[in-house]
């Protein structure tokens, strides 16, 4: 856990690598995933780099997988996922298995050419078989004598040329069903009329070879007159892509060619079959290994990408490669770079050197599965600048506190710690499933996060003593009614009071009505008095003050820790006091106020007790003699007078003062003058004592045991060659001193939603149950189970979408913004970039990108 | 055999959360009924002539509270079938799967 405090330390080190070891070395380093490499050859382009051909190899035959992986997929053919982690294959590997896969993927190839052919010419006979099969029909009709009677009728009973009939000429085909109108209509506006179509419905769909769809055809056919006619309907088919089939005129030829038909069908059925079964055993083989081979390619592929970063020796014998990696792990690192060389059978080890820098190094805070999801709430916000304090380990707690705050329900916290604990106590189980839903993986991500709510909601269930709605009486109300009717002790009610008033009011002041605080929580006996929100609503703004005082507060004291650790002492004595000197005085001293008046003022004397929110105007006013607000204790005017004007008085040491010590400080250090000694600069102090080395040249070793003296010197050099501009300065500085003196004031108004927000969720829930479960609950007669077996169901689907999920998210969505905003701006300056370490452990889950 | 399965395995699932949460909350609501809970006088369906013709107070309003209290334990039970269902299919859509597999 002491490493989640700050991101770890980071150097950065040059890599040799003997050229025959390289690729064994990366790969070793992917497998541990500790180093980022840095792009060495940042202005050489992606085609002239050394491995480019490697690299080009690689994604061939990761085109030739995917090509195999698609294929697998459209035949519904599951991927055997075992989860192993194969081996990096040695580049001399490389050959295998593209010979492999060229292999597989031209034997996938010409099956599916092969069944294509077949399918279409399968499509083709059947296509025949239709139509000679539907054209029989229309022939048979055509010389039916009974019809050919009436038609003839309808002619001409009188035409010269009855009984000798035309030689008409026809064509037939087959086309898709969806075309037929227009494909009739075409006919009839070119064709003038003169032709006759005649179509039928094909039942069953046809299997269009190429695509594979399922398409829907109608036979038809079409008879005319005369050459012309028919070069004009040819034609037109061939516009709509109707395919035409030759159709023998007799019915005899047409009867044996059916037959034939039907016989080289039931043939190629039989080869289609076998094609069909070869190609599923190729392709079951390869769908055992394709995701082991995925990987292999993968990990090579990035492998060279690696190497590609690196910079070439001019002897071509060695790579050299930058990368950063956390101090802690350089041992781990090395005994990877150890096990490459081995593997790789090279004598000559890798060298690991760590090399000095002024540049910025990544952020890395290291994670396990518990922290990761509240390092990611902070990361969301900005990656922290290097080795700055994190918040990650303080939101662990505040977070879901102040989410509970806005949660605060028994029942409801209940809830969501056993979907949280399900989540949990399954999560291998859950995580071997591999879930692509991304709403549940982003909970699943959560589920700690989510755990820790739950529970937390439980406790200000408790303390709010709710659920759904509801409070639980355990250890009997502090509240009686009894002595209000005594009149020994000064209860003045009776029976007629009772029957005259719809609303009373207990007096505490009266022995033995109020016997003392419930144990634990808020009384159960609120939950029933009408003034419950009145009592509710002040204890929960003024919680909520409190709660958001002393967060706030804590935020300003971790820059403390920022400021000591970065050696900035300007900043603490000018910046982090004021700071905290200006909020302790304004709202430390409210939250102060309000537990004085807690325990200061009893049922007796509430009377007179002042208003916090006039007394705490009244302290900027300076106005003491407002009668209608008693002053809370003796000395209140000298007392807040004195804490404004040291408020006051904060504002312009950080305003002014500050800047002006930072000039002074460059004038100071510009006077000295400095001197450049052979590489070294040598800052003069005023005494020998102070004289420092102020920079290196770039190529010097440093010594390893001061990093923080090469630190402060990059340091006091950007300071040096930056131009000092005092109006720089001077606005930078005001704008941060009004942002911060302001928002201290909106900030502590912003913490109230904490109240808003618990009182909307209370509300809704008591909306929920004297909607829905109330309807349940009061019926009269014995029958009411059912109805109320009936209304639960609603009552739980609603309480589930609404409270827990709506209001979830809401008070989720509020807490988050309490922490990035109002805690966050107080220290965390979240201007760092990622580690991004050179890791293979994507490619095994199966993401993959470039 | 004509199956006995008539929901998949996730509406299963999901009978089972509900009755389990329908039996605790609804049995738990039994028992605070049953000792004439306080807080729960709003859910009793009394009138004012249950408080004005009580011969011997506060009887009435008690016997109202049993029977809510009576109905939320027959309700519970119902839930306790409900989720025996469920578990059936659950059980059911499992050996299902066995086969299918």
């Amino acid at each position: 856990m002491g490493e989640l405090f700050r991101s770890e330390e980071m150097t950065l080190a040059q890599l040799f690598l003997q050229s025959e070891a390289a690729y064994c070395c990366v790969s070793e380093l992917g497998e541990i995933g500790m180093v980022q490499f840095r792009d060495l050859n940042p202005d050489v382009n992606v085609f002239q780099r050394k491995f480019v051909n490697e690299v080009r190899r690689c994604e061939e035959m990761d085109r030739k997988l995917r090509f195999v992986e698609k294929e697998i997929k459209k035949a519904n053919i599951p991927i055997v996922d075992t989860g192993e982690n194969p081996e990096v294959p040695f580049p001399r590997d490389m050959i295998d298995l593209e010979a492999t896969f060229e292999k597989l993927e031209n034997e996938l190839k010409e099956i599916n050419t092969n069944q294509e052919a077949l399918k279409k010419n399968f499509l083709e006979l059947t296509e025949l078989k239709h139509i000679l099969r539907r054209t029989q029909q229309f022939f048979d009709e055509m010389e039916d004598p009974s019809l050919l009677e009436e038609s003839s009728t309808l002619i001409d009973p009188s035409e010269p040329n009855r009984g000798a009939p035309l030689r008409l000429g026809f064509v037939a085909g087959v086309i898709g069903r969806e075309r037929i109108p227009t494909f009739e209509r075409m006919l009839w506006r070119v064709c003038r009329g003169n032709v006759f179509l005649r179509q039928a419905d094909i039942e069953d769909p046809l299997e269009d070879p190429t695509t594979g769809d399922q398409v829907h055809k109608s036979v038809f056919i079409i008879f005319f007159q005369g050459d012309q006619l028919k070069n004009r309907v040819k034609k037109i088919c061939e516009g709509f892509r109707a395919t035409l089939y030759p159709c023998p005129e007799t019915p005899q030829e047409r009867k044996e060619m059916l037959a034939g038909v039907n016989a080289r069908i039931e043939d190629l059925q039989m080869v289609l079959n076998q094609t069909e079964d070869h190609r599923q055993r190729v392709l079951q083989a390869a769908a055992k290994t394709v995701r082991v081979w995925f990987i292999k390619v993968r990990k090579m592929k990035a492998i060279y990408h690696t190497l590609n970063l690196c910079n070439i020796d001019v002897t071509q014998k060695c790579l050299i490669a930058e990368v950063w990696c956390p101090v802690s792990d350089l041992d781990s690192i090395q005994f990877a770079l150890r096990r490459g060389t081995e593997k790789s059978g090279s004598t000559v080890p890798s060298i690991l050197n760590r090399m000095q820098t002024k540049q910025t190094p990544p952020t890395y805070n290291k994670t396990n599965k518990f922290t990761s999801g509240f390092q990611n709430i902070v990361d969301a916000y900005g990656i922290g600048s290097y080795r700055e304090i994190n918040p990650a380990p303080y939101t662990i707690i505040t977070f879901p506190f102040l989410f509970a705050v806005m949660f605060g329900d028994l029942g409801h916290g209940t809830l969501m710690t056993c979907a949280a604990l399900y989540l949990v106590l399954r999560e291998s189980r859950l995580m071997a499933q591999k879930n692509d839903n991304e709403m549940f993986s982003m909970v699943f991500a959560g589920r700690y996060i989510i755990l820790l709510m739950g529970i937390f909601s439980i406790y200000t269930g408790i303390i709010y003593n709710d659920c759904f709605s509801k409070s639980l009486n355990v250890f009997g109300s502090g509240w009686s009614v009894r002595p209000m009717f005594d009149a020994r002790l000064g209860g003045n009610w009776t029976f007629d009071t009772l029957e005259g008033n719809k609303v009373l009011q207990l007096d505490p002041t009266i022995d033995g009505v109020f016997k003392g605080p419930y144990p634990i929580g808020i009384d159960p006996i609120w939950n029933i008095a009408t003034n419950k929100l009145t009592f509710l609503n002040s204890f929960k703004m003024k919680m909520s003050i409190i709660l958001g005082v002393i967060h706030m507060l804590f935020g300003v004291s971790l820059s403390l820790f920022n400021h000591l650790y970065f050696k900035k002492p300007l900043n603490i004595y000018l910046g982090f006091i004021p700071e905290i000197v200006f909020m302790a005085s304004l709202f430390g001293y409210l939250a102060i106020l309000i537990f004085y008046k807690w325990f200061s003022y009893d049922a007796s004397t509430s009377k007179d007790a002042p208003s916090l929110l006039i007394a705490f105007i009244n302290m900027f006013l300076f106005n003491y003699n407002d009668p209608s607000n008693k002053p809370l204790y003796r000395g209140q005017m000298a007392i807040q007078s004195l804490l404004v004007i040291i408020a006051l008085a904060c504002v312009p040491c950080m305003l002014i003062v500050k800047t002006l010590v930072l000039r002074r400080q460059h004038l100071w250090r510009k006077n000295l003058g400095t001197q450049n000694f052979g590489g070294i600069r040598v800052g003069n102090g005023p005494t020998e004592d102070e004289a420092e080395i102020i920079q290196h040249d770039q190529l010097s070793q440093h010594s390893e045991e001061e990093p923080e003296r090469c630190l402060l010197s990059t340091a006091v050099k950007a300071h040096e060659e930056e131009e000092f501009n005092f109006g720089d300065v001077a606005v930078n500085q005001a704008i941060h001193t009004i942002e911060y003196c302001l928002g201290c004031i909106s900030n502590t108004a912003s913490y109230l939603r904490l109240w808003a927000l618990s009182l909307a969720h209370a509300q809704l829930s008591e909306v929920l149950w004297s909607m829905v479960m109330h309807i349940g609950l009061s019926s009269r007669s014995f029958g009411g189970f059912f109805l109320l077996a009936i209304v639960f169901y609603f009552f739980a689907v609603l309480t589930v979408a609404i409270l827990l999920i709506m209001e979830g998210l809401s008070a989720f969505l509020h807490a988050l913004r309490l922490h990035w905003v109002e805690f966050q701006n107080k220290f965390y300056s979240g201007q760092g970039f990622k580690f991004l370490p050179f890791t293979f452990e994507s490619i095994l889950d199966g993401r993959f990108e470039d | 055999m004509p199956s006995l399965l008539f929901c998949g395995p996730k509406m299963a699932a999901c009978g089972i959360v509900i009755s389990i949460w329908g039996v605790i909350m609804l049995a738990m609501l039994g028992i605070f009924f049953s000792a004439k809970s306080a807080v729960l006088i709003e859910d009793v369906p009394f009138t004012e002539e249950d408080i004005r013709n009580d011969k011997n107070p506060p009887q009435n309003i008690y016997g109202l509270y049993n029977q809510v209290g009576i109905n939320c334990f027959i309700a519970a039970g119902i839930y306790v079938a409900v989720g025996a269902v469920s578990l059936c299919q659950v059980r059911l859509n499992k050996r299902q799967e066995y086969m299918v597999t």
